[in-house]
């Protein structure tokens, strides 16, 4: 097809990797082309059939019944044969398009599972979501739009051409020289109105961005009084959205009416010509045979309007699936090596030598960090709000990988290990809590599936959480997700505490909330926390003096390095950024 | 939906133009099989090339004068449709932005936001398409029908008796596709909650090496999906080839008929070609009529949605006289005042009983669901009272004009917000009149400058909902912002979460700094936050269990000295040593 010339590069390849995807159901793809082959003729040979039987009733007792019955039966089984091969393109159809759908979103969803953390934290989950969901879903729109439409479009028109020509070749090719008018005029008006969306998609996004932000912080604009401002600045972008929207669906409508009038005058023409030869040369041309040539304009000069929406539809599903591709290609993390080391029986030495890391080459964040951590000792990170903390579990739990150094547990560098092993050892209690969709227990149960009620009884009494959960409706049933749900910050903590108390890994990382939760749940965290430390390596994000003063090291992190180490009184004594940072909490 | 088309006012003339000159479109549209049977009849039978020439050129005419009207009536479907939307939605945005915070609570920002977007604009399409087909494609239906009677009575019989089966057919089809479609869409939210969890919680999942699981979870909710998916196709592709039998077994019947007449003289060649011809236009534009009904039936229920929030009557009532203030030292005060949120079976409040000097610092501390939010919130008339009153300089807040009570309280939230747009047109929204100077001045004690200098002055444009700063930085600006204000009372609430101790503690001296006649409310967690003002409230599920200095609440309430054990423990040293220190200041 013409625009098809016009797929630039980029377009090209994603092209082949979509038929890379669709390849796969190749015999599917055979089947749906011998359908459409057969519902076309089938329907295109209608016409052809009706005026067969027109010319039969040629006037008052001119009638052929015999003929008439025989060609109307004819019409009824090519109508079913038809009507029932259409039916099964449009089914095989949807199958190929929904399968490869299928195929995309699971190919998308696998990498994910296996895509380097760097990546998900580093794109906006929306926007991850979004290829996803809706370019996936886009993409389906144009690839059952390309298949239905495009193929048989090709052979409608190929097919009302041959017939025509077969007819009477005068009058094909009339219509063959007169229908590209109308699909210059349907082109001419796209380009037009093409920047008119794209003003009317922007101005739209203006104000949708203005709305959302106005109304998710509308108390904040009602407590400054900004009611009035506000309302200007909308009202502003409203007009404009107005006149570019007026704009927009006046022109975008226009190419119906006017491929309808072109098609209107190729009507004409052939009715013209038709009626001429008709009368010039009788019996070349009979009525019948004219009613089915206008009827085959129609026919021919559809597929011909509509194919520059095809195309269009095509194109936009192109540019979703590359950005599908995108995400499908994404490099993954490496894989463990097949000689990867087991950690075995893990007692608690982890060792840090030379570490240096950095999340942007330009940034050094990390650039010696040296620890030897022995069994059952704690260690306690602080420092300012963003300043890195973070990143030490990062880095612990093999989010990341060091830039250089390395990190050893029990002796064995954890790039040398498995990720599940390294990953394993440690129990994570992070101060943003993560609840998965499901019930209670489902979250107690997440790092040891098969686990009994009594064990996660236990987990949850010894994590203080069996209380508030027996209160709950349905107490371990209860469902629960991360969003909303009816649980306190300090609750989902302690679930978080008891998912950890269950499965026992012999090295602890956790992340001490620093306000929100009240302090009699506090309170039990605490309790919670100091039994799971005993006697297990622990790595603390800490906030609370009591925990801090309690640990072995403290690792003192300012803007993303570490500045200063040792325990309190060493700290204290050094007089540095700890002691500043210790004493300020209590000067005013 | 009713009364959303008042504001059709002024699009009157639009709206029926529109559909009046679609009309006239397919008026000529139905004369086209006419005009070809006389062709047949007239023309060729008779061999008369003129009158040929003549139809042909009638059948162009026909196209131009359809396209005209066409063109016409779209013109004032869009603007009719454009015009009515812009309306609504200035109206809906201003009567939003009068709710008050009870309302807003109950609905929830996302169903409004929701409304004022995509209800809108499926609003705007279903004016604009309905302009545009409800008079063409019934017209046409029965025009054909209409038209098949002018031809010959007894054939026109088979359209009476196809319409209605094809409208069965058309519907049933689209009506099974409906609550497929609704079940596709619930799948597709499984997916998507799906890959949502797995990118907020994926330390967790990997943490706990839950990879297998997640994408054996997909794969069945993927595989249940796709299932749902074909079926609905399956479903929705019976329409054509349904449609395509009936009309063409009508078609049938009408030429089996149509040849009887004939045959008796009854009925000519090019008649028959004429019903034949009107027939087939009937299929088209009975599809076009479904899909209208069903945009129609999305767009009825948006506008529903819309005019719900319309008619939601803000539940506070403001006067627009100034009151007469009292003289007297007082700022605040609390007069057994109960408060309870709408929709909630309990208080949130109750009997909170307290009066604040001007010049004061009052800290609130309690644990979470204590009420220190709500407490603080009835000052500047965010929520109103249930039982006894709230006064501001001796005056029932609820005596003030909305603009002038507000302008007295300034306060920073508990989530840090801020605006797209400059640095400094966000602080203006403390004060439009405000001067760099006094900017600078409010940066400085909320600790911002710092931040503000580094990130270019004044001119940095802030990203909407200010997602270029970090939450600290964030903090620190809305802080600023009340600050800008120069307000009477200024609350900060729960404000230093996101900072440091050193910061907090530099702030807090800031303020105190500051001071003046400005009462100021520091709502916290944090006992160390709270521990110097003048006086401290402890909430313990909505009511007051203490007020009082730290020192004499350590001394008489239990909470207190719970919660401030439960922060320095076994800091006693540390801790008296910091007093010192502190008193020495």
């Amino acid at each position: 097809m013409q625009g098809k010339k016009r797929l630039k590069k980029t377009e090209k390849t994603t092209l082949k990797k979509v038929l890379r995807l669709v390849a796969r159901y190749r015999a599917w793809i055979v089947l749906s082309c011998v359908f459409a082959v057969c519902t076309v003729l089938a329907s295109l040979y209608v016409p052809v059939l009706v005026g067969r039987v027109i010319d039969l009733i040629f006037g008052a007792g001119q009638v052929d019944f015999e003929g008439l019955t025989r060609v109307l039966l004819a019409i009824g089984i090519v109508v079913a044969v038809s009507a029932v091969f259409q039916w099964f393109m449009s089914a095989v159809n949807n199958r190929i398009t929904f399968q490869v759908v299928r195929d995309m979103r699971k190919a998308a969803f696998h990498k994910l599972e296996i895509l380097p953390l760097k990546y998900i934290d580093s794109h906006p989950h929306g926007d991850i979501i979004n290829r996803v969901i809706s370019d996936v879903d886009q993409f389906a729109d144009g690839l059952l739009m390309g298949f239905t439409q495009l193929f048989s479009g090709i052979v409608t028109i190929a097919a009302t051409l041959v017939f025509m020509l077969a007819v009477n070749w005068h009058i094909a090719l009339v219509v063959v020289f007169l229908t590209p008018l109308s699909l210059f005029v349907a082109r001419f008006i796209a380009k037009k109105t093409y920047g008119l969306f794209m003003e009317q998609a922007e101005t739209r996004g203006e104000q949708s961005a203005m709305i959302n932000e106005t109304v998710a912080n509308l108390k904040v604009v009602q407590a400054f009084s900004h009611e009035a401002q506000s309302m200007k600045r909308f009202d502003e972008i409203n007009d404009r959205l107005e006149v570019c929207s007026r704009r927009a669906a006046f022109f975008s409508s226009l190419p119906n009416p006017t491929t309808r009038f072109v098609n209107s005058v190729i009507y004409a023409a052939v009715c013209f010509v038709g009626a001429f030869t008709a009368i010039a040369m009788p019996g070349t041309l009979s009525v019948g045979q004219l009613t089915a040539l206008l009827s085959y304009v129609i026919q021919y000069t559809k597929p011909f309007n509509e194919i520059s929406s095809v195309i269009t539809e095509l194109q936009n599903a192109l540019a979703c699936a590359a950005r599908i591709f995108e995400l499908i290609e994404e490099q993954p993390q490496p894989e463990d090596a097949a000689d990867a080391a087991t950690l075995g029986d893990i007692k608690g030495n982890v060792r840090l030598e030379h570490v240096a890391f950095s999340y942007v080459p330009e940034r050094k964040l990390i650039t010696d960090l040296s620890l030897t951590v022995k069994p059952g000792q704690r260690i306690a990170i602080v420092g300012p709000t963003g300043c890195g903390k973070t990143t030490v579990i990062n880095l612990l739990m093999r989010f990341y990988d060091v830039d250089g150094g390395r990190i050893l547990v029990e002796g064995t560098d954890i790039r040398d290990a498995m990720r599940r092993d390294v990953r394993g050892a440690y129990g994570m209690v992070l101060q943003e809590t993560w609840l998965k969709t499901g019930t209670v227990r489902d979250n107690i149960t997440l790092g040891k599936p098969g686990a009994t009620q009594e064990e996660v009884i236990l987990a949850a009494k010894a994590s203080h959480a069996h209380s508030f959960i027996m209160r709950l409706p349905k107490g371990y049933d209860t469902p629960v997700s991360d969003e909303g749900g009816s649980l306190s910050q300090g609750q989902k903590q302690l679930l978080c505490i008891a998912r950890v108390m269950l499965c026992l890994p012999p090295m602890l990382i956790l992340d001490e909330a620093t306000s929100s939760i009240d302090t009699r749940t506090e309170l039990k965290i605490q309790s919670a926390f100091s039994r799971l430390m005993q006697g297990r390596t622990s790595f603390i994000v800490a906030h609370r003096l009591s925990t801090i003063r309690e640990a072995d090291v403290i690792l003192v992190m300012r803007d993303g390095s570490i500045i200063e180490q040792g325990n309190h009184d060493e700290l204290l004594r050094q007089n540095g950024f700890y002691a500043k940072l210790y004493n300020s909490q209590f000067a005013v | 939906m009713k009364k959303l088309l008042v504001h059709m006012r002024g699009y009157w003339r639009e709206s029926i133009l529109g559909p009046l000159f679609k009309l006239l479109e397919a008026v000529f549209e139905l004369f086209v099989p006419l005009v070809v049977a006389a062709v047949i009849d007239r023309g060729i039978r008779g061999g008369d090339r003129r009158y040929v020439l003549l139809m042909c050129l009638v059948l162009v005419a026909l196209g131009v004068v359809g396209l005209l009207s066409s063109v016409t009536a779209q013109y004032f479907a869009a603007k009719a449709a454009a015009g009515f939307a812009k309306k609504v939605k200035s109206i809906l945005f201003g009567h939003v932005q009068s709710l008050s915070f009870s309302e807003i609570d109950t609905l929830g920002t996302s169903t409004i936001i929701t409304r004022l977007t995509n209800d809108m604009n499926q609003i705007q399409n279903g004016v604009n398409l309905f302009l545009r087909l409800v008079m063409r494609s019934p017209f046409v239906v029965f025009g054909a029908m209409v038209m098949a009677f002018t031809i010959d009575a007894r054939a026109a019989v088979i359209f009476v008796v196809v319409i209605p089966i094809l409208s069965v057919v058309v519907f049933s089809v689209m009506l099974t596709c409906i609550p497929l479609y609704k079940k596709i869409q619930g799948r597709l939210d499984k997916v998507l909650g799906l890959i949502k969890e797995n990118l907020s919680g994926v330390r967790v999942i990997r943490a706990f090496r839950m990879e297998a699981n997640e994408t054996g979870e997909f794969d069945r909710r993927n595989e249940a999906l796709t299932r749902m998916q074909k079926r609905a196709g399956r479903f929705s592709a019976l329409m054509n080839p349904a449609t395509f039998i009936v009309i063409n077994i009508a078609i049938i019947c009408l030429i089996r008929s149509g040849a009887l007449r004939v045959d008796a003289g009854a009925l000519s060649q090019g008649q028959v070609v004429a019903l034949y011809n009107l027939m087939s236009q009937i299929l088209v534009e009975l599809i076009k009529m479904a899909t209208l009904i069903i945009t129609m039936t999305k767009a009825v229920a948006c506008g529903n949605r819309v005019q719900d929030v319309l008619e939601l009557r803000s539940s506070q009532i403001w006067p627009d006289v100034s009151p007469e203030e009292a003289i007297g030292d007082l700022a605040v005060e609390f007069r057994g005042v109960s408060l309870r949120y709408q929709n909630a079976g309990g208080n949130a409040l109750s009997g909170i009983d307290f009066a604040a000097k001007k010049g004061q610092t009052i800290g609130v501390i309690g644990g979470t669901g204590s009420g220190k939010s709500s407490l603080v919130h009835m000052i500047p008339r965010f929520y109103d009272a249930y039982g006894g009153e709230v006064l501001v300089n001796g005056v029932n807040v609820k005596d003030y004009p909305q603009k002038e009570l507000r302008a007295k309280v300034g306060i920073v939230p508990q989530k840090a917000v801020l605006f797209g747009g400059t640095l400094r047109e966000n602080m203006r929204w403390g004060d439009p009149n405000a001067t760099d100077e006094e900017i600078y001045e409010a940066l400085t004690t909320a600790q911002a400058k710092e931040v503000a200098d580094a990130k270019g002055g004044l001119d940095f444009v802030i990203g909407q909902g200010g997602k270029n700063l970090s939450g600290g930085q964030r903090q620190r600006f809305t802080i600023a912002r009340a600050l800008v204000k120069k307000p009477e009372i200024l609350i900060l609430d729960d404000s230093s979460s996101a900072l440091d101790f050193a910061t907090d503690a530099a702030l807090r001296r800031a303020v105190k700094a500051m001071g003046g006649r400005t009462t100021v409310f520091v709502v916290s967690q944090r006992a160390s936050s709270v521990q110097y003002a003048d006086r401290i409230i402890v909430l313990d599920d909505g009511e007051i269990a203490g007020i009082g200095t730290a020192e004499e609440l350590l001394q008489t309430c239990e909470v207190y000295k719970e919660i401030h054990e439960s922060q320095f423990k076994k800091e006693g040293a540390a801790s008296d040593a910091g007093q010192k220190k502190a008193e020495k200041n």
